[in-house]
């Protein structure tokens, strides 16, 4: 079947999507006006051009949509599996030479369970998100980019976010006793992980955090308004890190 | 329509008379197609005849529609199917821009999917970064008219990082020869490293 013989509007072409066919090198143009079903071949296409930008607009949305609630559920559980795994293994640390007294065996098991999880879920994560925000996860890696996406609730709100918000998110609690005066303002916030930060001497590394947190937010923007993977953006922050850590002392 | 050559700064660019999708320069009223920010470009700069004039094209790995734009401004019907979610929704925006570029978001690895939508075409034009790109173009091959022209992209590190470039470029070059004539691939350098584009006929 075609898509013009289910009706000529965006559910045809969902419809038709979904049925399937045999692929050949029909003149659909061509068939569809001598069916009657056009007058001309630019009103075929003129149909065919509503009709496909509005379903795929529908089914894109949704599977975006899809897309971001799947990475940010899995960085969620990835830190809570990571966190489940340090507790049981500190727990369990002075419990191993006593296996007769207490149930260790299981709790092994669940152990490597929950480790096999987390593994599992870490793959999961360097799949999707490149595919959801390619430039993030160009620059900083997939599970940092996820973990980013999921502290703003979403790309979209990352995008929108400024660079000083972006570059102490995760790391609100120290940001509130600073807003109470309390304490001074948190340098970095998960983008810590990041090596050009971790990787920076103390004295500079306000300076890294700042850089790294500028050119992560350029790439949430050119990931959620172009989409498209553009290399130079590392090599810029490779650039401006080389400036930073080059700096002397004094 | 057609794909018409801009001087700048003494090299020469192809360009395209129609709206501006993203930052790209605009030089005597077209749109500069810059051969880093395209491999069609780039396979253009190489030499690479792609007659796009008035041809029915399937665009396969349309991304973020960029490149398909441009194809959109010389052809008569453009079809670009793309998969992963982020992408196509730039795709169906620059969709919006252009009449005749037709957004189907759909997986390539299925034509059957997209059977009752596309027509057959004179160009066939794949750049997609998954393991199999040949087989994507032969799956896709009867859509392709007699004698219509194929451009493969071929990324040699997502088929296996240890083998050499070439050998991988010959390796779907033969898996093609199922269903095209091959008539040569050139490799994209400068502008993408460890990428060729295969060029047949079917």
């Amino acid at each position: 079947m075609t898509w013009y013989e289910r009706g000529t509007d965006a559910d045809a072409v969902t419809e038709e999507l979904d049925e399937g066919g045999e692929p050949d090198a029909r003149d659909l143009p061509g068939d569809a006006v001598e069916s009657g079903v056009f007058g001309t071949r630019d009103g075929y296409y003129d149909a065919l051009h509503q009709a496909t930008v509005e379903g795929a607009r529908r089914r894109v949305d949704e599977a975006v949509d899809t897309a971001e609630r799947d990475v940010i559920n899995a960085v969620r559980t990835l830190e809570t599996v990571g966190d489940s795994l340090n507790e049981l293994d500190e727990r369990t640390r002075d419990w191993r030479e006593e296996t007769d007294r207490v149930p260790v065996e299981g709790v092994v098991e669940g152990r490597n369970a929950l480790e096999e999880t987390r593994d599992e879920t870490r793959g999961f994560i360097e799949e999707r998100t490149p595919e959801l925000a390619p430039n993030l996860s160009n620059l900083a890696d997939p599970v940092l980019a996820a973990r980013l996406i999921a502290l703003a609730g979403g790309l979209d709100e990352l995008a929108r976010m400024p660079s000083s918000t972006v570059q102490v998110l995760g790391a609100e609690d120290a940001l509130f006793r600073h807003l109470r005066g309390d304490a001074p303002p948190p340098k970095h916030g998960v983008i810590y992980v990041h090596p050009y930060v971790r990787g920076t001497r103390e004295d500079e590394r306000g300076s890294a955090a700042r850089a790294v947190a500028g050119k992560l937010t350029i790439a949430a923007r050119v990931d959620r308004y172009a989409g498209d993977l553009r290399p130079q953006l590392a090599d810029e922050l490779d650039e401006k890190m080389e400036r930073i850590q080059g700096r002397d002392d004094g | 329509m057609t794909v018409g050559w801009v001087d700048v700064d003494g090299e020469r660019y192809p360009a395209t008379d129609g709206e501006k999708v993203r930052d790209e320069r605009v030089v005597d009223g077209l749109r500069l197609w810059h051969p880093r920010r395209s491999k069609a470009s780039a396979a253009l700069v190489k030499g690479v005849d792609i007659p796009l004039e008035d041809a029915r094209v399937l665009y396969l790995g349309g991304g973020a529609g960029t490149t398909p734009s441009y194809f959109a401004d010389a052809a008569r019907a453009v079809y670009a199917v793309e998969f992963a979610p982020s992408p196509a929704s730039r795709l169906v925006d620059v969709a919006g821009t252009r009449d005749r570029l037709f957004p189907v978001f759909a997986d390539a690895r299925k034509p059957s999917v997209y059977a009752g939508i596309v027509e057959g075409v004179d160009v066939l034009y794949q750049d997609v970064a998954t393991r199999g790109q040949a087989d994507v173009a032969v799956k896709n091959a009867p859509f392709v008219r007699d004698g219509g022209r194929v451009y493969v992209v071929v990324k040699a590190r997502s088929e296996d990082v240890t083998a050499e470039p070439e050998e991988k470029y010959e390796e779907v070059a033969d898996r093609m020869e199922d269903a095209y004539d091959v008539d040569r691939t050139v490799d994209l350098s400068p502008f993408y490293d460890d990428h060729a584009v295969v060029i047949a006929r079917r």
